[in-house]
């Protein structure tokens, strides 16, 4: 008996809806609470099951079984609808990100993603961009001055960096020619290389404004705890807090999952299809790409523990003074170098040489900067008193 | 305040607001039902008595257009405990745990100007020992208190990381006044004409091992912040005060030396032994956030000097002067003041002869510095002004005392 495809994708959303939250509770938070303590010199939780293994068993529970408050003189209605749109979005992107290659099981081969639409990448910019109204709502229902602010600030940090966004990943498009997030996956086996290479200013801008569009530190400004309490949700409680929570982090992995698909090779290993690291491929891909998808997350985490935060106007001054005008030109870089190689691989190869010069030279000119600042400051206050 | 003064305020708010009234009216006639995308739409926003990073009980009412600070107005009482009142009713000795709680983060300094005060006015020498184990217990509570305004002045602006280095280091030299007087927090470690007890065996020795240890701590700090393009960028022109403005406000502390003015007390008007000690008051021009940052940074770095200096200098002797059992000082007014780590703590004593102050006024720096704040916020965001909240180093206990 074979079962039809369908089933198959009954199965894969099913599964997706069930393990993403309680990844997202058992597992990030968890990791992000214990790496943070490590980073912060002190311990995290331990406390409930070994190692704190079941702290999100007893956040579930503290969460469900809180009171859920809805202000009076709120928009009832919307406020209840907010949480819903912060994680229906996040888990309805889900659906495209190939999570590795297809595996046999007997004759029939089942693909691990949900669904290969060829507007994939698309798509997913359409309904991520949608969980943005659930913080803007939420933020103007609540009836709360803080949480306005936080709404106010979502609405336009998150559509700024949007558009960069979405620039950073058109370059990437010149490079594969298919907005299938499988298809771009292929191409970067076929030409060898992960387009993280040609596509280093794209990968940093996509990356910056993921961050910005995930509301994570630096860029954590709508729910900004030491200026508006916090935020958007100031007056959410319970369950729907708990949902935003599931938006924020199920976004974190949308975020990490896109980076790793179109620019770090999906599920492919480093160097596809070279014959001298052909060892590589022992390891399954689905492995490789939960791996590289966790590195992403942990650089989530470090940078909340490392960044101040950016304050509002300087968050647009990056967006539209910075991002925006580097990512255009940075789309011409890309389409003249395809056009004058027109070889599938040669003028990507030339691409990764000059962006990788460039950031050697920026990577050894900011530690320059930094080292004479540091003589500076130290010379500006003399250790004795003379006289 | 008196009743028909008050009574004048609550007039003259109300004419203003209905001035305003009438000329909002007046616009709204001009341009019928129309807001324009640039027209000032203010609102009110109540920033405390409950924020997370008004540092206590502080209230700030603000008036907003959208993230714009157009007026802020600092309410604050809502720790008020009638210290100076409580002063009165108790001896001279029985005042020294109010101190405490005043600025609850720096007791030490606070004791130490009570006691200050007290001997002027009874004219009464310190024993050198104890003049140098004070010095080092200011020294210790003035790294102690800038730990702490580094961790919260950085959780306010995002960066939560220093926070836990601060306190873990903070940690440590709470152990050592608890050591030495039993107490983490409200001290009461000085008396007037001495110290209470003598050091306890070892003290010295693992005191000198900690603050040799304290300069690399200070490194991993401003490894995290001090070239931070961020940290810059938040911090670098925000809230700037001339020095000539400091002094008409009468700011004092790192707010005035980060303005370029040197005038550091414990330099300008030396008290106890710190004229023979060598340290450099740390001074910038440019009176911003950044530049107070630095100079409180620099400060660290040079109590931890003093304090080696001081545990050179250390040699047994008396730890008390001598004061007569009931201090009753004659019938006279002193002021006395010291460098606290916020700035010029100072009491002024009115004594009528008894063995209780007839008066006693404290000028507390916490409540003299945050008079800026409507000055500094003004035209700023209101993520600047969690920052400078911060940057003035405010204790609520004392601001209210």
């Amino acid at each position: 008996m074979t079962l039809s495809p369908t089933f198959w994708t009954y199965v894969k959303v099913v599964l997706l809806v069930a393990t993403v939250p309680a990844i997202v509770g058992f597992v990030i938070v968890l990791a992000e609470r214990r790496i943070m303590g490590f980073m912060q010199a002190r311990l995290g939780p331990n406390r409930v099951g070994p190692q704190g293994l079941l702290q999100g068993l007893a956040d579930l529970l503290k969460l469900v079984t809180k009171e859920d408050i809805t202000p009076a003189k709120a928009e009832k209605a919307v406020h209840f609808l907010a949480p819903v749109l912060a994680v229906i979005p996040a888990l309805t992107a889900l659906a495209v990100i190939p999570f590795g290659p297809p595996i046999q099981v007997g004759k029939t081969s089942i693909p691990l993603w949900v669904a290969d639409i060829n507007i994939g990448l698309l798509f997913l910019l359409a309904i991520t961009s949608i969980g943005v109204y659930g913080i803007i709502l939420g933020g103007w229902s609540s009836n709360n001055k803080y949480s306005l602010l936080g709404g106010l600030r979502s609405a336009a940090q998150l559509v700024s960096y949007e558009v960069p966004m979405g620039l950073a990943l058109v370059s990437v498009l010149l490079m594969t020619r298919s907005l299938s997030l499988v298809e771009i996956v292929r191409r970067q086996e076929v030409t060898n290389l992960w387009f993280v290479f040609p596509g280093m200013v794209a990968f940093f801008i996509y990356f910056v404004a993921g961050v910005a569009e995930t509301n994570r530190n630096p860029f954590d400004l709508p729910e900004a705890e030491s200026e508006l309490v916090s935020g958007f949700n100031t007056e959410y409680s319970g369950v729907k807090f708990a949902f935003f929570f599931l938006g924020e982090y199920t976004a974190m992995i949308i975020i990490s999952c896109v980076a790793v698909t179109v620019f770090f090779g999906g599920w492919l290993p480093p160097f596809p299809n070279v014959k001298a690291f052909d060892v590589l491929d022992v390891v399954p891909g689905a492995i490789w790409f939960l791996a590289k998808v966790s590195a992403f997350i942990f650089a989530y985490i470090w940078f909340r523990s490392t960044f101040p935060r950016y304050r509002f106007d300087q968050l647009m001054a990056l967006g539209w003074k910075w991002l925006i005008p580097i990512s255009l030109a940075n789309i011409l870089v890309v389409a003249f170098a395809i056009l004058l190689f027109p070889g599938r691989t040669t003028g990507l190869v030339w691409l990764s040489w000059i962006f990788g010069g460039l950031f050697v030279v920026m990577y050894l000119l900011a530690k320059l900067r930094q080292k004479l600042a540091k003589r500076d400051r130290l010379a500006a206050v003399p250790q004795t008193v003379e006289g | 305040m008196t009743d028909d003064k008050i009574s004048q305020a609550e007039k003259d708010e109300a004419a203003d607001f209905a001035d305003r009234a009438k000329a909002q009216a007046a616009g709204a006639a001009e341009t019928p039902g129309a807001h324009t995308l640039f027209d000032v739409q203010e609102m009110e926003l109540n920033f405390g008595p409950q924020h997370p990073s008004t540092h206590g009980v502080l209230r700030v009412v603000l008036k907003v257009d959208g993230e714009k600070i157009l007026e802020a107005r600092p309410d604050v009482g809502y720790l008020h405990r009638g210290t100076e009142k409580l002063f009165e009713t108790e001896t001279y000795p029985m005042g020294i745990p109010h101190t405490d709680r005043m600025d609850y983060i720096a007791a030490a300094t606070s004791n130490h100007a009570f006691c200050l005060a007290i001997e002027t006015l009874l004219q009464v020498e310190v024993p050198k020992r104890a003049q140098l184990i004070r010095v080092i217990l200011d020294e210790l509570q003035r790294l102690s208190s800038h730990l702490v305004w580094l961790g919260t002045s950085g959780i306010d602006l995002g960066a939560v990381t220093p926070f836990w280095y601060a306190f873990r280091e903070r940690e440590q030299i709470l152990d050592f006044f608890e050591e030495y007087c039993g107490a983490r927090l409200t001290l009461n470690c000085m008396r007037i004409g001495g110290l209470p007890f003598d050091l306890t065996p070892g003290w010295t020795e693992r005191l000198a091992e900690f603050v040799a240890d304290v300069p690399a701590r200070i490194d991993d700090y401003e490894q995290l912040l001090t070239d931070n393009r961020i940290w810059k960028k938040r911090t670098v022109g925000v809230g700037v005060i001339s020095a000539e403005e400091c002094i008409e406000w009468g700011l004092t502390g790192p707010i005035l030396r980060a303005s370029g003015l040197e005038w550091d007390l414990r330099r300008a008007r030396p008290y106890e032994c710190y004229e023979e000690l060598d340290f450099v008051v740390p001074t910038r021009q440019g009176g911003d956030t950044y530049d107070r940052y630095i100079v409180r940074v620099q400060e660290m770095r040079q109590s931890v000097r003093i304090i080696q200096q001081c545990l050179a200098k250390l040699e047994p002797g008396e730890i008390r002067g001598k004061v007569p059992r009931v201090i009753k000082p004659v019938a006279e007014e002193v002021y006395a003041s010291i460098e606290s780590p916020k700035g010029e703590i100072g009491f002024y004593v009115v004594s009528n002869g008894t063995n209780k102050p007839y008066r006693m006024h404290v000028r507390p720096p916490s409540f003299i510095n945050l008079q800026a704040l409507p000055r500094l916020a003004k035209g700023h965001l209101v993520s600047d002004l969690v920052a400078l909240i911060g940057t003035i180093d405010i204790v609520l206990g004392e601001v209210d005392r």
